[in-house]
């Protein structure tokens, strides 16, 4: 029997994302990064800002989302987000741009505090990809 | 009867006006179709979206504790009414069959004696209301500089309904839109989106699931994403109806323009012919008295 199990990511706009032959997906929850391999138990979780990993025969590869929503049901896998980018398709100006942005966001005063760590987060991460 | 001239600057001028509407035809042809395939690309996210709703309201244990956004505030005393129309005109009934749907409701509710709020999207829908419910438009918001419909203004407007309704501006929120059904065929819709109404919608699995962290804090994480989600599939659904209610719209007018013509090419051909007949008589006429 095979270890694989669906992936699909989807976001507003389209459907991001669909692979069938995946070993293992970490994605960054809200409390701490999760790693979902086949047979999990049905799952619903919100995500924080931080990297999605899916390794899969056919390459690993590496997403960097803002926030979003996954679900795994019957070795299904569904992340919906609203903001998601390939890492390899990320070049070093569009993270710098993300970056100052985040920084900005994480700086302003008149936020609550789970917006304010959520911003934070998305700093600290962005930074790690520099 | 008009003279030759007449005739002829009219001919020209319908000959140009059924030339621009062919022109916007063939535009809202090609952006219907990329219109319906963002519409059909976008189905997928809300879709998974309300499922996953569903199954989480299904699984919430304490009903009474129960988000505000998916439970409502226990009173229905102000509505508000997100109506959505498009910026530009031209489009055949489209705006007019958003505003009269949405009118009727408003009597409805202010008959009830309830309180009227509205926010307006798209400028179209704030001129034909503002006459009539001016007092009533709290808001106004035009996607003017946006080509396509994208999330991030429906983020916009999601995030101001849900502020409004956290500062207990409103009970009841209601979005008025176009669905696509077909390209002649577009249904206005009414869709209350606070609180959530879920009835008769079972979950399609009995499964439980687990929740991390538990699932009042999911529920309120996710319940004003999908108040975006739905504001945003919403204007998929309408920029898809705009632009295929303005191609049967201009296909109208292109085929109205050519009977005009055609009618007013023989008219003219028939005063030309008098005016020969005329010119002829007067001659041999004349040639006979002498």
């Amino acid at each position: 029997m095979s270890e694989e199990f669906k992936v699909e990511i989807v976001n507003p706009e389209k459907s991001f994302l669909v692979k069938d032959d995946v070993s293992e997906v970490v994605v960054p929850a809200f409390e701490g990064e999760m790693g979902i391999l086949k047979d999990h138990i049905s799952i619903i979780s919100f995500l924080k800002p931080g990297i999605i990993k899916i390794l899969s025969k056919s390459g690993d590869e590496n997403y960097y989302v803002e926030d979003g929503i996954v679900e795994f049901k019957n070795n299904n896998l569904s992340i919906l987000t609203s903001t998601i980018f390939n890492l390899a398709d990320m070049d070093k100006s569009k993270q710098q741009d993300l970056l100052k942005e985040a920084e900005e966001e994480a700086n302003k005063t008149d936020i609550n505090d789970q917006s304010k760590y959520l911003a934070d987060q998305k700093v600290e991460v962005l930074k790690t990809l520099n | 009867m008009a003279s030759l001239d007449d005739l002829k600057k009219r001919i020209a001028s319908v000959k140009s006006t059924q030339k621009i509407t062919k022109a916007m035809k063939m535009v809202a042809a090609a952006k219907l179709r990329r219109a319906q395939e963002s519409a059909e690309k976008g189905r997928p996210y809300s879709e998974k979206m309300n499922n996953v709703i569903l199954n989480l309201s299904n699984g919430i244990s304490d009903k009474e504790n129960a988000p505000k956004l998916l439970s409502g505030t226990g009173q229905e005393k102000t509505h508000l009414c997100v109506v959505m129309t498009s910026d530009r005109g031209l489009c055949g009934g489209f705006n007019s069959n958003i505003i009269k749907k949405a009118k009727s409701y408003f009597l409805k509710i202010l008959d009830e004696g309830k309180e009227l709020k509205i926010i307006t999207v798209g400028s179209k829908g704030n001129d034909q209301l503002k006459r009539v419910y001016g007092d009533k438009i709290i808001e106004n918001i035009s996607f003017k500089e946006s080509k396509n419909a994208n999330y991030f203004d429906a983020d916009k407007v999601g995030k101001m309904v849900i502020e409004k309704f956290e500062s207990g501006e409103f009970d009841v929120c209601t979005i008025f839109y176009n669905q696509f059904k077909n390209v002649i065929t577009q249904i206005p819709q009414a869709q209350q989106i606070i609180p959530l109404n879920n009835e008769g919608e079972e979950s399609s699995s009995e499964e439980s699931y687990e929740f991390e962290p538990d699932e009042d804090e999911i529920l309120s994480n996710l319940l004003p994403k999908n108040i975006s989600t739905q504001i945003f599939k919403a204007m998929l659904e309408n920029s898809a109806s705009e632009q295929g209610s303005r191609m049967s719209a201009m296909d109208n007018a292109t085929r109205n323009a050519g009977e005009m013509v055609d009618k007013l090419t023989i008219e003219y051909n028939r005063s030309r012919q008098a005016a020969i007949t005329k010119e002829l008589i007067e001659i041999i006429s004349g040639a006979e008295s002498l």
